[in-house]
């Protein structure tokens, strides 16, 4: 086996799993515990992008995602200051009938993606996903939507210390 | 096996199947919001997945974009779970019934 094959393996393994890890934690109730997987599980999904030569989005992903998003939950969960999740009562029933659901739709789409036979007869992958190219495409093709978004995050800035504020005067 | 592009859609499928498992589930609104933005990381996947084998940078520009509007969507969600959480003192979706019928 190449070693593209072992390491994409590996990196879907612990993607996989990290995220298993992020909905159900036997290890505690606290949502600080869901938060560090969640970052195992980019990470590993930064190493998934590496194998597919989307370099700049691996790299952003590490930025954006891990660096603020989670930093963002956590100091959430500080500021809230959450103690273990208390223990409802568990409601069988319910918890029986999602995962029976999830795990169907699962199934569904597993057996979709492997019976429509996508994978056959594609031309040699070379597509290099380098800095330059994105940023081309960026500046020439996706410039509308490129500006708006720089729009919508000051529209989500002020948006947030709005709702902060304790009262409206 | 050699590692094709039904590879990299199987995971993704399984990532989003698992963050939708987490929000059906989970009843800490926190925990809910992070399964969020695992099926948010499983369509990104899919994304570059597809730009890859078919050759096509759009879908790379593409998660860029998503990967941005997903960090402002949390910024908003996150101000609104405290404001919330000022009002109610309770994380506990069971908790919050103030639109139930």
């Amino acid at each position: 086996m190449a070693l593209h094959d072992i390491f994409f393996y590996v990196f879907a393994a612990l993607t996989l799993l990290c995220g298993f890890l992020v909905v159900v934690n036997p290890f505690s109730r606290s949502p600080v515990t869901s938060a560090m997987f969640l970052v195992l599980t980019i990470v590993s999904m930064a190493g998934l992008f590496v194998l597919l030569h989307a370099f700049f989005l691996a790299a952003v992903q590490i930025l954006v995602y891990a660096g603020a998003v989670i930093v963002l939950f956590l100091f959430v969960i500080m500021l809230l200051d959450l103690k273990e999740e208390d223990r409802r009562k568990l409601k069988v029933f319910s918890l029986g009938a999602g995962v029976i659901s999830v795990g169907a739709v699962a199934g569904l789409v597993v057996k979709g993606i492997l019976d429509s036979g996508i994978g056959k007869n594609l031309p040699a992958a070379t597509a290099e996903g380098a800095t330059a190219p994105l940023g081309k495409l960026l500046f020439t093709d996706f410039i509308l939507p490129f500006e708006i978004v720089s729009v919508l995050l000051l529209v989500a800035m002020v948006g947030v210390i709005l709702l902060s504020k304790k009262e409206l005067k | 096996m050699h590692v094709g592009l039904e590879h990299y859609l199987v995971v993704s499928g399984l990532l989003f199947c698992l963050g939708l498992l987490g929000v059906i589930t989970r009843r800490n609104i926190l925990v809910m919001y992070m399964s969020l933005e695992l099926m948010l990381n499983a369509a990104n996947l899919a994304l570059v997945a597809f730009s890859r084998f078919n050759n096509n940078l759009n879908g790379q520009v593409m998660v860029f974009f998503i990967i941005t509007v997903a960090a402002a969507e949390v910024s908003v969600g996150l101000a609104l779970i405290v404001a919330l959480y000022r009002k109610r003192q309770t994380a506990h979706v069971e908790d919050l019934t103030a639109m139930k019928l």
